[in-house]
């Protein structure tokens, strides 16, 4: 059972809360001769594979260092543009390292806005009357659940595919927000949820989930 | 157990074919316009899973469910994608929409002189074997 992250939408589309739990890293560092065999591209602020796909680097992933010094935005660390590092031939053989780039809150929270009309798009795209938008999404590596309560709050965990009663853990954070947010004074309504106390006591339960499985909840 | 619809569409998102069976509700617009909204939130769910996934994914999307259906999505290696909505019980559907790329429409329809690619499949015959295609399976089961 593993739980890779907990997302609460509020009731007009805006994330509330999100909570990565344990996200594995996804990294390969290698060593390049000249001239560099991997096209790389600059977007969104950040260096990331355009072509070339090899060797568990995928296209996609993001320049994290070369030669061991960090990679923010173009630049390494002695302040030196990346693309003009690769392009020099003194400069081999040189050890980059790529990975995975994980979302950043902000986006995170387009996101979570980006669920919301599918959710309500699936509805409308039924071929049979009555149905709800969708409970969960399953792709080759995650499985996302999600519930809607009557008040329109949804509750979104995203789990490995195979997780089984995914609908009982969705219940339960829904009881902590309603015991530690809701109940909370000094939490307002679709604000974002800043308690200590649901904070802890959600990474007591995905602790508890990740453990013993949904069994006993 | 019960298959309702299948929309095949091409890469470039126009609707090539639309077989419904056991449909009960209609989405009240034009099948063109009901095709645009499908394959706009087929695609807003790829580039979704794409940036939510933990790994790199592979296949990428495969299903979502609903209280009432669940709707299958395969995409071939050229960016065809079959859909197909069925009930939540029915097993196997990725496996059957393999089987309809592969006997149903590289056979009928790709194969066929008359049907252009990248145009809307009218051919009878494509109709018809699918018809006796979907007919056959287990999954479907008429639901009156």
């Amino acid at each position: 059972m593993v739980i890779y992250g907990v997302y609460i939408v509020s009731k007009s589309g805006g994330l509330i809360f999100n909570y990565d739990h344990n996200i594995p890293r996804v990294e390969t560092e290698k060593t390049f001769g000249y001239p560099l065999d991997i096209k790389l591209q600059y977007e969104n602020k950040k260096v990331v594979v355009a072509f070339g796909q090899r060797d568990g680097i995928n296209v996609g992933h993001v320049l994290l260092s070369v030669n061991g010094s960090p990679v923010t935005g173009r630049t390494t660390e002695d302040g030196r543009d990346v693309f003009e590092v690769v392009e020099i031939k003194e400069n081999y053989p040189l050890s980059l390292k790529f990975g995975r780039a994980r979302a950043t809150t902000n986006e995170k929270i387009v996101l979570a806005s980006m669920f919301y009309p599918l959710f309500a798009l699936a509805s409308q795209l039924s071929p049979v009357p009555k149905c709800s938008g969708i409970e969960s999404l399953t792709a080759d590596t995650f499985k996302l659940s999600c519930f809607q309560t009557l008040t329109g709050v949804k509750f979104i965990i995203v789990t490995d595919p195979n997780m089984q009663g995914s609908e009982v853990v969705l219940k339960r954070i829904y009881e902590l927000y309603s015991d530690y947010a809701l109940k909370n004074p000094f939490y307002s309504l679709e604000m974002p949820i800043r308690c200590e106390l649901f904070d802890t006591s959600l990474h007591t339960l995905l602790e508890l989930v990740e453990k013993s499985g949904t069994g006993n909840l | 157990m019960t298959i309702h619809n299948l929309y095949i569409f091409d890469r470039y998102g126009s609707l090539l074919y639309y077989g419904e069976w056991n449909r009960s509700k209609q989405s009240g617009m034009s099948r063109e316009e009901e095709g645009k909204l499908m394959y706009g939130m087929l695609f807003s769910i790829k580039s979704f899973v794409a940036k939510i996934s933990p790994l790199d994914p592979k296949d990428g999307f495969m299903h979502y469910k609903t209280t009432k259906y669940t709707l299958h999505c395969l995409e071939t290696p050229s960016g065809l994608k079959f859909v197909m909505n069925t009930d939540n019980q029915a097993q196997g559907v990725r496996e059957l929409l393999k089987r309809i790329y592969g006997e149903i429409y590289v056979k009928y329809a790709i194969r066929n002189p008359m049907c252009g690619i990248g145009e809307p499949i009218i051919s009878e015959i494509f109709k018809n074997k699918l018809d006796a295609f979907i007919k056959q399976t287990p999954i479907h089961v008429r639901a009156s």
